[in-house]
């Protein structure tokens, strides 16, 4: 059974959001990268960019697919986690440690339509059928 | 419920992932794919290839048939040996490209693709009425591929002194029965090593004893990447009937020669080389960070475009890599279309990756140079 911590938010797209005060650690779940395999090359979006919430931001690709990454909330990116262009397997390794993808500072501190971990994994379950 | 092969609950046991293949339940990988991927390249792997149609063509007018019916000339075969070869169709497209085995001169094997099993019996059924010949499914076999540099060491494990030495002496392209056992020394991902054809109800006990070798357990997704690497066509993917071999780097397969020999697609295959063959498959490499996928859109400055048939990433190489169907007068680069922006890739002639035979190490034909390389340890 794949990881699903109870201290994140996470998004229908599997995507997970910690919040550290202010900002926003963006990353996708372990259930995501069990399905994607090995990932092998990710883009992310630019510092500074501005995204709206479930806009396409991102891409990460396995050997086998390639998938894309929405931005869980609206805010500005202000990091992105460079080790991932020379090491994309950090997300396969520590999906929500090392792996994490990029950092906003979100326009409006309410997350009402993201999930809990008990809400997530019920997503996951009915994704299975 | 798609079909299990005979090795389906010791797929299960190592934890693979199943995914459906040509309606086969099939391993996908036991982990990750790029680590099996490695293993085979450095050492030792074996796949389940059970999937794989099997069929055996007895009767005196065997060779006759296929001489009508390939592309390549069995006639080139002795008993114990194997060509690869595309069987077409009137047009000169590709209904499949198959290893044929001759074992006697009234027994040949034909091994083709899952994808394409109904319609290459069915094909093969019908021109097998004008001929005394027998086709027989071999649905009471299991396939397995053992593949590796190091496949040669690990065997002593696994058979006894007198069969091992057979299977070593063993030529590329020839194959011997062992008891129940057929051995040939083909496969199709670039390295040295074994193709074993076995009673279904014997397929658990060899594969647990190569496993105990220390050979890894490998699934259908390094097959894909290690078949890319090596250059190897998919059909289904690289060519189909709508393509001939001249336009699927399959020239070197078509025996012209001898001239008086018939054969399907013969004639639309001269005409093609008389007036020139308009598209080639070649080898892409992405020079900058990526993947290629297939369908990808390739742009030839000034000669039009083309369409990748194959993308994935290599992991040999650590780059994208693609075969790609483009305009014969392609150059050293194109570009390629991701996410609707251009990237520069270069051009080659597959291989991306081959073996150096007698050292029994990878030698890496694309952009020797690159720094990307320095990562990847080939030496076996």
């Amino acid at each position: 059974m794949n990881s699903v911590p109870k201290f994140l938010q996470y998004s229908k797209t599997h995507e997970w959001v910690r919040r550290d005060e202010d900002v926003l650690t963006i990353g996708i779940t372990d259930h995501a990268q069990t399905m994607l395999g090995d990932l092998v090359y990710v883009e992310l979006p630019e510092i500074e960019a501005n995204l709206e919430s479930g806009q396409e931001c991102a891409v990460v690709e396995s050997v086998k697919a390639a998938a894309d990454i929405y931005a869980p909330v609206s805010g500005e990116v202000v990091e992105i986690n460079e080790a991932l262009f020379e090491t994309p397997q950090l997300i396969n390794e520590d999906p929500y440690g090392k792996g994490w993808l990029f950092k906003v500072r979100p326009y409006d501190n309410d997350t009402p339509h993201l999930l809990n971990s008990e809400q997530y994994l019920k997503q996951v379950a009915s994704e299975a059928h | 419920m798609g079909k299990k092969t005979a090795l389906y609950s010791s797929h299960l046991s190592a934890n693979a992932k199943m995914v459906d293949f040509a309606g086969w339940e099939m391993p996908l990988h036991y982990g990750s794919q790029v680590q099996e991927h490695h293993h085979v390249r450095q050492d030792a792997g074996v796949f389940d290839v059970s999937h794989m149609t099997i069929v055996d063509a007895k009767g005196q007018e065997v060779a006759a048939l296929l001489r009508y019916l390939l592309a390549n000339n069995v006639d080139r075969l002795t008993s114990g040996k194997a060509l690869y070869t595309c069987m077409l169709n009137p047009q000169g497209g590709i209904i499949d490209d198959l290893i044929v085995y001759k074992i006697r001169d009234d027994f040949f094997r034909l091994i083709v693709n899952s994808a394409t099993h109904d319609k290459d019996l069915a094909w093969l059924n019908e021109h097998a009425k004008k001929y005394s010949i027998t086709l027989v499914e071999r649905t009471d076999c299991a396939m397995l591929a053992v593949q590796g540099p190091q496949v040669r060491n690990k065997l002593s494990a696994v058979f006894d002194l007198n069969d091992l030495k057979v299977i070593l002496d063993l030529k590329p392209f020839h194959a011997v029965s062992l008891n129940s056992l057929f051995v040939a020394r083909t496969g199709y991902t670039g390295e040295d090593g074994f193709e074993i054809i076995l009673p279904s109800d014997e397929a658990a006990a060899l594969w647990e004893k190569l496993i105990a070798a220390k050979i890894y357990p490998c699934g259908l997704g390094a097959r894909d990447t290690l078949r890319l690497e090596a250059g190897l066509n998919l059909y289904g993917a690289d060519m189909d009937e709508t393509v001939t071999p001249l336009e699927s780097n399959l020239a070197w397969t078509v025996a012209w020669e001898p001239k008086e020999r018939d054969f399907i697609g013969r004639d639309a295959l001269e005409k093609q080389r008389q007036s020139g063959v308009m598209r080639c498959l070649k080898g892409l490499v992405l020079l900058e960070p990526g993947v290629l996928r297939n369908h990808q859109k390739v742009i030839v400055e000034d000669m039009g475009e083309g369409e990748i048939t194959s993308g994935s990433f290599s992991p040999t190489l650590n780059k994208g890599i693609a075969l790609a169907r483009v305009p014969h007068t392609i150059g050293a680069q194109c570009m390629v279309e991701i996410r609707g922006k251009q990237h520069r890739a270069e051009v080659i002639k597959p291989p991306f990756v081959t073996k150096n035979k007698t050292a029994g190490s990878v030698h890496i034909s694309a952009d020797p140079h690159s720094k990307r390389h320095n990562g990847v340890d080939v030496k076996s």
